[in-house]
């Protein structure tokens, strides 16, 4: 078989199965957000917690529900990290330095993940379990949680309220995240993910050495870190080390868990929409067509520049495998790298750095979309919808009516609040781009000369505020500079938004929504699909085209 | 309990409930997938490992360095001084990156010279270094060059070598998913056997 034929196989596999999961998880989601009963288990937790849950709360106090929760996250792990080395299964492990440990504790809270530290060498195996993973779960309830808010303030007419945060929170971890990860770190013990308790083992090797073996704890983490869309690995060289992507097929199900949520969170909100009446089924397909056009001609770019293996390196080699697997190769490579930075995950198979200059610029762009395509969990389906209001205000300012979705009118307040959503990524990755290029010692971190080495620090801004966490790697980036600069960004990037989509939502939960006209603009069909992607990349490529322009561009060009 | 302040009142449950959930997501899943896992797939749990002569030699899923005419080589390796199980990872060199182009250029020549082959006839996976470091594989052609050079130091017959290489391929799963590749350690404990 021909290796592109073997590619799209491989592709159209994996779509089949997204689309044979999306409706029956999807409503299970719709069903889990919409329900009134709370589980034993559940009222147990709530019990426990203290927490009203059939409270219903203001936009105001679901708000500072999350952040007070993302708060005291923080400060758990940032402690865990800083006492690991007198706490059980120590491994060996010191503490982490103070600037290291702020920016690990705000990289996880934040569902982004961005790893300054190397997880073999530096990390606990309690502050694994017990800190990164369990930030794995909750930073994606919490997105889940923001997203449904905003879902509520579209289907609710004159309401001041969202729903319960608390109840969100814990019903995304009970009733999807936890059952999904149990079953998916067997699928990948299985397939040969290590899930042990020990640490280093130096073994004698066949050709006369040693090597030392890691273990740990690590198909339970793994699981969640690509379903929460999270992606910090368990090792250094995460998803391409073999003990946490042993083979082709345990790559394609993490490709698969990587997008399993946020895909079918689309059909969760047509679901929600139809049931309520505010919507329908289409709705919710109309969102998904914008993600997934952009997803596959993302995928179409960076698979072609990394089988075509552009730049003078790549070429003397005769091929793109650099910081690459042979039993990926490129095609299962190019497409870990799409869905990754399509989704805010940020684990990685093989190597941006190493990528072809524009296969390379192409990961870099899905991040700098706003991780829609489809984006994070939670934080992609919030980032789309505001996307899609703004193209109701664009193409009702186009046809001079005004403009709505799904009855809700954007006026003055809304569109202010989706214009600072929308600035929000790119001031935070220009700002910080540019602080770090007039430094010298920031500009030493670089670790490739010239434009591609403005292209490993623009990507580092873009994976922080976008709470991506992939990395050009080469970057030096466990400097004071660094791990603070991004932590702000990842802090920023990721908390700004959410106080404005949850603002937005309660503004339009307290509309009553204008009845369907004849001048009313269709927002389920083709035409609106295309409005969204077009306002994607207009607002994107207007405000990162001279970025670009000076990275992978100057590069591809060379 | 009405007299405290929603700002501690809601900081506490939100202490209360991360706490619940540390115990629940951070110990009681990890631990219970341990468990199970331990249970039902003993052996990849801990890492497939490979024995000879009822001694443990390394996983097979880990890559391992090899030198000398006798063994079947690895791709070069970032991780550490090569294959460091402790420090996996990439060289991160860019694409355009000078350094990379002559440290390619410099290993096709040894691979070439060490096979006895033409440098254009060395593959891709032998001159750069994996994502992980840690590679189990190389290409079949990367195998098939090195099954002479392998045959005549061990005296065997290259046939003979070239038909454990193809014994130790992994085809594309399911005929479509990855890459085909050939596991260096099974296949250099094969040779021994043999």
């Amino acid at each position: 078989m021909s290796d592109t034929l073997a590619g799209l196989l491989q592709i159209a596999l994996l779509f089949c199965l997204l689309a044979a999961v999306y409706v029956p998880l999807g409503d299970h989601m719709a069903r889990v957000y919409s329900s009134t009963r709370h589980l034993a288990a559940e009222r147990l937790v709530y019990r426990l917690c203290g927490v009203q849950a059939d409270t219903e709360q203001r936009p105001g106090a679901y708000l500072r529900g999350v952040l007070a929760f993302s708060l005291l996250s923080i400060l758990l792990v940032y402690l865990l990290q800083r006492v690991q080395q007198w706490l059980p299964l120590s491994i060996g492990m010191g503490p982490v330095d103070p600037d290291q440990a702020w920016n690990t504790a705000v990289s996880f809270a934040a569902n982004t993940n961005w790893q300054s530290y190397s997880g073999e060498a530096a990390m606990s195996h309690l502050t694994q379990m017990a800190g990164l993973a369990v930030q794995n779960f909750l930073s994606a309830a919490v997105g889940m949680s923001v997203a449904m808010a905003l879902v509520r303030g579209l289907i609710r007419r004159r309401s001041d309220t969202l729903g319960n945060f608390w109840v969100d929170l814990v019903r995304t971890v009970v009733r999807v995240l936890l059952p999904l990860s149990f079953a998916g770190a067997l699928v990948l013990v299985a397939g040969g993910v290590v899930q042990n308790l020990s640490g280093l083992t130096e073994q004698a090797t066949l050709g006369g050495g040693t090597q030392l073996v890691p273990g740990g704890p690590v198909a339970s983490q793994e699981v969640i870190k690509e379903l929460g869309t999270n992606g910090g690995g368990f090792f250094n060289a995460n998803s391409a080390h073999p003990f946490e992507n042993p083979s082709a097929w345990t790559n394609l199900f993490e490709i698969f868990l990587i997008l399993l949520i946020p895909v079918s969170l689309t059909r969760t909100y047509g679901t929600l929409l139809a049931r309520s009446g505010a919507g329908s089924h289409r709705h919710g397909l109309a969102i998904l067509g914008a993600m997934a056009t952009l997803f596959c001609v993302s995928l179409a770019a960076t698979t072609a520049a990394e089988v075509h293996g552009g730049g003078a390196a790549t070429q003397a080699a005769g091929a793109a495998m650099e910081g690459k697997e042979v039993r990926f190769g490129e095609w299962a490579s190019a497409l870990f790298a799409t869905a990754t930075t399509g989704t805010s995950t940020g684990a990685v198979n093989s190597f941006h750095d190493s990528f072809t200059p524009l296969g390379g610029g192409m990961v870099l762009f899905n991040m700098l979309l706003g991780e829609v395509t489809p984006g994070g969990v939670g934080s992609g389906l919030y980032g789309m919808l505001v996307l899609a209001m703004l193209a109701v205000f664009l193409g009702g300012l186009m046809i001079g009516r005004t403009p709505e979705y799904l009855g809700k009118r954007i006026g003055a307040r809304e569109i202010k609040l989706i214009a600072l959503f929308v600035l929000t990524t790119p001031a935070l990755v220009l700002v910080g781009t540019g602080i770090a290029m007039a430094l010298p010692q920031a500009r030493a971190s670089m670790g490739d000369p010239g434009a591609h080495g403005f292209t490993e620090v623009l990507y580092a801004f873009a994976s922080g505020a976008n709470n991506n966490g992939s990395a050009f790697a080469g970057l030096g980036a466990d400097t004071f500079f660094y791990n603070t600069a991004i932590g702000l960004a990842m802090l920023f990037g990721r908390f700004l938004p959410i106080v404005f989509a949850l603002t937005l939502a309660g503004a339009l939960a307290a509309q009553q929504p204008a009845p369907v006209t004849a001048g009313t603009l269709p927002t389920h069909r083709p035409l609106f699909v295309t409005m969204v992607v077009a306002t994607t990349v207009i607002v994107t490529g207007l405000t990162f085209f001279p970025a670009l322009a000076l990275g992978p561009i100057a590069e591809g060009l060379l | 309990m009405s007299s405290t302040s929603p700002w501690l009142r809601r900081h506490l449950a939100a202490a209360r409930v991360l706490l619940v959930m540390t115990v629940l997501l951070g110990v009681a899943y990890p631990l219970a997938v341990t468990g199970v896992a331990q249970l039902v797939f003993p052996h990849q749990a801990d890492g497939s490992p490979v024995t000879h002569d009822g001694e443990v030699v390394g996983s097979e899923l880990l890559g391992q360095s090899f030198s000398g005419p006798r063994w079947f080589h690895p791709r070069p390796s970032a991780a550490g001084d090569g294959y460091d199980g402790s420090a996996s990872g990439a060289s991160n060199l860019g694409p355009n990156n000078e350094e990379l182009t002559a440290a390619v250029e410099e290993r096709r020549a040894t691979v070439a010279a060490e096979n006895g082959v033409a440098p254009e006839e060395v593959p891709a996976d032998a001159l750069t270094a994996s994502g992980s470091g840690l590679d189990p594989h190389i290409s079949p052609a990367y195998a098939d060059l090195q099954a002479v050079r392998v045959a005549r130091a061990r005296g065997m017959d290259p046939g003979e070598v070239r038909a454990l290489v193809r014994e130790h391929t992994t085809g594309r799963a399911l005929g479509f998913l990855g890459e085909p590749g050939v596991n260096v350690l099974t296949l250099n404990l094969a040779l021994e056997d043999a």
